[in-house]
């Protein structure tokens, strides 16, 4: 009889030693004549508790964790072959785990369920069944699915992904293409990379039901050069999906075409807006462009672009499989369906959440997060990535949802929450947001490229107790030229930082004694 | 020219830089793939590619001086045997990577884009690797290495060093 152990091969898993527990599991399983059947699936999300290794027992997985390869005799004695669970690693059913039973998991269904490159798995739990389907529907018909899914582009800035799909659905027929946003540079975000490193047959479903809709037969994967193991595992699952006749050429006897491509960014932070994106994909600085014309008219070569970040398009094969209203009664107002929330920096459980809108911030730190690692009390929550405003305690019971952070100046942008204890010295951060700008600004307009150097500057002064109040005005006004002047939302929200730390946390901004 | 200089020097032909150039110039937005392609080949993009490829892509050596610049990823200099880059982001400044930053510097005697004296460390600033619910992060060559601190960090070293020699 043989025993199947899963071990995670996603890069936090591995960071934190997965392949090390792999090995072990496999030459202890050796050692003690047992036939194993290690899978690498990929990560739960459940990223405090990794390496995670579960066990396939007739009653369903079991969970350990976290496992270090020291931990592995020690496991196996106590049963783990068996499916024991006596062991002080033992966590139960994983699909018990409060943080996982407690999730809406609607686009992340599959991920630490499957082993990311098989087809066969990836088939067995729904996969390319919306893409069976949209195969016999013209293009209107999926445009107006995810119309009516409601669905808002979940790189930043919300726009409805159907809306877009239609502008360049309605352009004369010729070449069009699909550019999927996968250069991530939010800090706290990781939602795409556990697409592409877990499921990543569900992002070339979504960008294939997208060239569908559109008439695009060629899509490219812009992905950061920071993401080595997404880049290896997302490749070999397209050179997978051609040979299964996913891709290519008459696509499982349909007839239809899409071709899929994924090119490596190089490191530049402004690469992730979409225009910029756009000039370096053609092979140029990544210099960002005045809107209009707008992507979706005059994108990539000068040709109609969809371009929408990973998990807007992973979004989309639920759409198609279980129906836009499915998808839609998820939510709140005018935010529809699930938000892949991600809980990061000073976290007791940091990881993947995929809730519904409407959730309170308070609610996803404490009853997810469990509080901050050190345990001490938490002081503050950035949420949107480094653009994103410093949110003080006053603000965690606002629902998350983009209406009601837009209307206190926050963003839910790419749904990372980085959490801070009390420690944090916010004039630090204050500091940290404008020298980010002046390292990753394209330096195309003055109010960016060099007021993020005068912020610093500004913020050094004011640190070291020079002329306060004249400094203090001088910041502000430096971060109101910013907003008003800048052609994008880099120069444009890179003060929300700063201007969230000068109204909440005023006192960190003045000379502090050490 | 230093020792190490000389030697990175002698790790590419132009002939084999022209070869990467070939491989990819055809497809359509090939300036990034043909970077990657050479800096993945020979650690680095050497000067000497420089009017190779601006003569392939009918590009002037200013424009893809340019390019090259522009990209924090691509250098034109040889790195030492091993690359570490260290995340500066807010989720790992929130527990700790300031400190281990400090830590990393001293412990090398290098600032950022510096080698080792030793030859054996390249250390790079990153801005987030995607780990941000395990950090400190820090990526050693391909790999990430989770909850990082000061004194996983020399280990991390010390293997590294090690393993060099051995390999010598
Ligand atoms: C400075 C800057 C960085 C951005 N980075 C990203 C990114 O890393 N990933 C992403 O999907 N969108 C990013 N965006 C938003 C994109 O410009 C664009 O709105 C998005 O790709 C559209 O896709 P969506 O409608 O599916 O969200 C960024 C925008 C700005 C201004
Ligand atoms: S705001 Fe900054 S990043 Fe955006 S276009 Fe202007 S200079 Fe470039
Ligand atoms: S902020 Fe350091 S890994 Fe994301």
């Amino acid at each position: 009889m043989s025993v199947t152990v899963y071990v995670p091969c996603d890069t936090t898993a591995l960071a934190m030693g997965a392949d090390a527990v792999a090995d072990t599991t496999r030459q202890a399983a050796n050692q003690r004549g047992v036939e194993l059947n290690l899978v690498r699936n990929g990560s739960r999300g459940l990223f405090w508790l990794e390496p995670l290794v579960e066990v396939a027992t007739p009653n369903g997985r079991l969970a350990y964790g976290p496992v270090k390869a020291a931990d592995v005799d020690s496991l196996i004695d106590a049963g783990l072959f068996e499916g024991k669970t006596d062991h002080p690693l033992a966590l139960g059913p994983t699909d018990d785990i409060p943080y996982l039973k407690n999730q809406q998991r609607l686009t992340f269904s599959r991920i630490g369920v499957t082993d990311p490159l098989s087809i066969d798995d990836y088939r067995a739990h729904r996969g390319f069944a919306g893409l069976e389907k949209a195969l016999n529907l013209d293009g209107q018909a999926i445009v107006d699915a995810v119309k009516a899914s409601g669905l808002r582009g979940r790189g930043g800035a919300a726009f409805p992904t159907g809306i877009k799909w239609q502008t360049v659905h309605d352009e004369p027929a010729g070449q069009k293409y699909i550019v999927c946003n996968a250069d991530e540079g939010d800090s706290g975000t990781f939602a795409d990379r556990l697409v592409m490193e877990c499921d990543p047959y569900l992002l070339i479903e979504g960008m294939t039901l997208a060239g569908l809709a559109v008439g695009a037969d060629q899509g490219y994967v812009y992905l950061r050069s920071e993401y080595p193991v997404a880049h290896r595992i997302f490749s070999e699952a397209l050179a997978r999906a051609y040979d299964a006749g996913y891709l290519g050429r008459d696509i499982r006897g349909s007839g239809r075409h899409f071709d899929l491509e994924v090119r490596l960014g190089a490191g530049a932070y402004i690469c992730g807006e979409e225009t910029s994106l756009l000039d370096s994909l053609e092979g140029k600085r990544g210099m960002v462009r005045a809107k209009p014309p707008l992507p979706a008219i005059k994108g990539l070569f000068g040709k109609p672009t969809v371009v929408n970040n990973v998990l807007s398009l992973a979004a989309v094969p639920f759409i198609l499989d279980q129906g836009a209203q499915a998808y839609a009664d998820y939510g709140m107002g005018k935010s529809r369906g699930t938000l892949p929330l991600q809980l990061a920096g000073n976290v007791k459980r940091g990881g993947l959440v995929e809730l519904a809108f409407g959730i309170t911030l308070r609610e996803l730190m404490e009853d997810f997060g469990g509080g901050t690692l050190t345990g001490r009390p938490l002081k503050a929550v950035q949420v949107g990535g480094p653009l994103g405003a410093y949110l003080p305690q006053s603000q965690w019971d606002t629902p998350i949802d983009y209406e009601a952070f837009a209307a206190f100046g926050g963003v839910v942008g790419h749904g990372g929450v980085v959490m801070f204890d009390d420690t944090v010295d916010m004039g630090e951060q204050a500091r940290f947001a404008m020298e980010f700008c002046s390292v990753e600004s394209c330096g195309k307009c003055t109010p960016c490229r060099i007021g993020a150097v005068r912020g610093v500057e500004v913020i050094d002064r004011l640190r070291a107790g020079e002329n306060v109040e004249t400094n203090r005005e001088l910041l502000a006004d430096l971060c109101d030229t910013m907003v008003d002047g800048s052609l994008c939302a880099m120069g444009g929200m890179t003060p929300f930082p700063v201007q969230s730390v000068m109204k909440h946390f005023p006192d960190e901004l003045t000379h502090r004694p050490t | 020219m230093s020792q190490a200089a000389v030697q990175a020097a002698q790790d590419w032909t132009l002939e084999q830089i022209q070869q990467e150039i070939d491989a990819h110039r055809h497809r359509p937005g090939a300036m990034l793939p043909i970077l990657h392609a050479i800096q993945d080949r020979f650690g680095y993009v050497p000067e000497a590619a420089v009017p190779l490829i601006a003569e392939s892509m009918r590009q002037t050596r200013a424009e893809v001086h340019g390019i090259i610049s522009f990209y924090h990823h691509f250098r034109t200099r040889p790195t030492g045997s091993h690359v570490v880059h260290v995340c500066r982001a807010e989720a790992c400044q929130a527990v700790g990577a300031r400190q281990l930053e400090a830590h990393i510097k001293e412990r090398l005697g290098i600032d950022f884009h510096q080698t080792s004296a030793d030859n054996e460390i390249t250390l790079e600033p990153v801005y987030c690797l995607g780990n941000c619910a395990c950090g400190p992060s820090v990526r050693v060559d391909d790999d990430v290495h989770g909850r990082v601190d000061a004194d996983t960090f020399d280990r991390l070293v010390e293997q590294l060093t090690t393993t060099a020699v051995e390999v010598k």
